[in-house]
């Protein structure tokens, strides 16, 4: 198992109920986690409309998941 | 001054046009937006932005060194609100200078539609019916 803090902003946050947890994961990179965390929380957005971050710059889908990573799920964005 | 910004407190543009004159400058075109009391044919009453911090001042000021470096220009900034914000106030402003119009224009046009499409910043609006709701456009 891999531990990584995940953090949710925007309709992500409201539908897990948190800003962010810890999470002891066995998904080998960030796809398959945002898939597991978006079953047992019941997020709408698909991954291909998301963006991930890793330790607060843009990482991709298919990078690994690493002990202590701070994980961002990014919804589509609507400043201005 | 960094040149990208969040302010949680409203944004005070007469001081933000004055840190970018000087000499140099002859043509300065800026962008504010603003918020206003409808979206999508429906009545709004106001409107709260959140951002990712580490990541929004990144992405930001990523986009505004882009835009010095790919633009004529002699200096750019752009400030974008967070927290909860009411109809009529200021929610983003950019400023460029340049020795000519065309890049100042060019320059801060690119800015905010950089801004809107890729620094991790939401909206989350509140309508006269009483619900409200996270924005989260689709782009094709």
């Amino acid at each position: 198992m891999t531990r990584v803090t995940v953090l949710y902003f925007a309709s992500l946050r409201d539908a897990a109920g948190v800003a962010s947890e810890v999470v002891d994961s066995s998904e080998g990179d960030l796809r398959a986690l945002y898939e597991t965390l978006r079953a047992r929380h019941g997020f709408a957005l698909p991954v291909d409309r998301l963006r991930v971050a890793v330790d607060g710059a843009f990482a991709r889908w298919d990078d690994v998941l690493r002990p202590g990573i701070e994980v961002a799920f990014i919804p589509p964005v609507s400043g201005g | 001054m960094a040149r990208f910004s969040l302010s949680d407190t409203p944004v005070d543009t007469a001081t933000l046009r004055a840190n970018l004159l000087d000499d140099r400058v002859g043509a300065y075109a800026s962008f504010e937006g603003w918020v206003r009391n409808h979206n999508q044919g429906r009545p709004v009453t106001g409107l709260r932005y959140e951002a990712y911090l580490a990541l929004a001042e990144s992405e930001g000021g990523r986009i505004l060194e882009q835009t010095c470096a790919l633009h004529d220009i002699l200096d750019a900034h752009c400030v974008h609100r967070i927290g909860d914000l009411a109809i009529g106030e200021l929610a983003v402003w950019v400023g460029v200078t340049a020795a000519h119009r065309d890049a100042a224009f060019a320059a801060c046009r690119f800015i905010i539609d950089e801004v809107k499409l890729h620094v991790p910043i939401w909206k989350h609006e509140h309508y006269a019916e009483g619900d409200a709701g996270w924005l989260h456009p689709r782009r094709e």
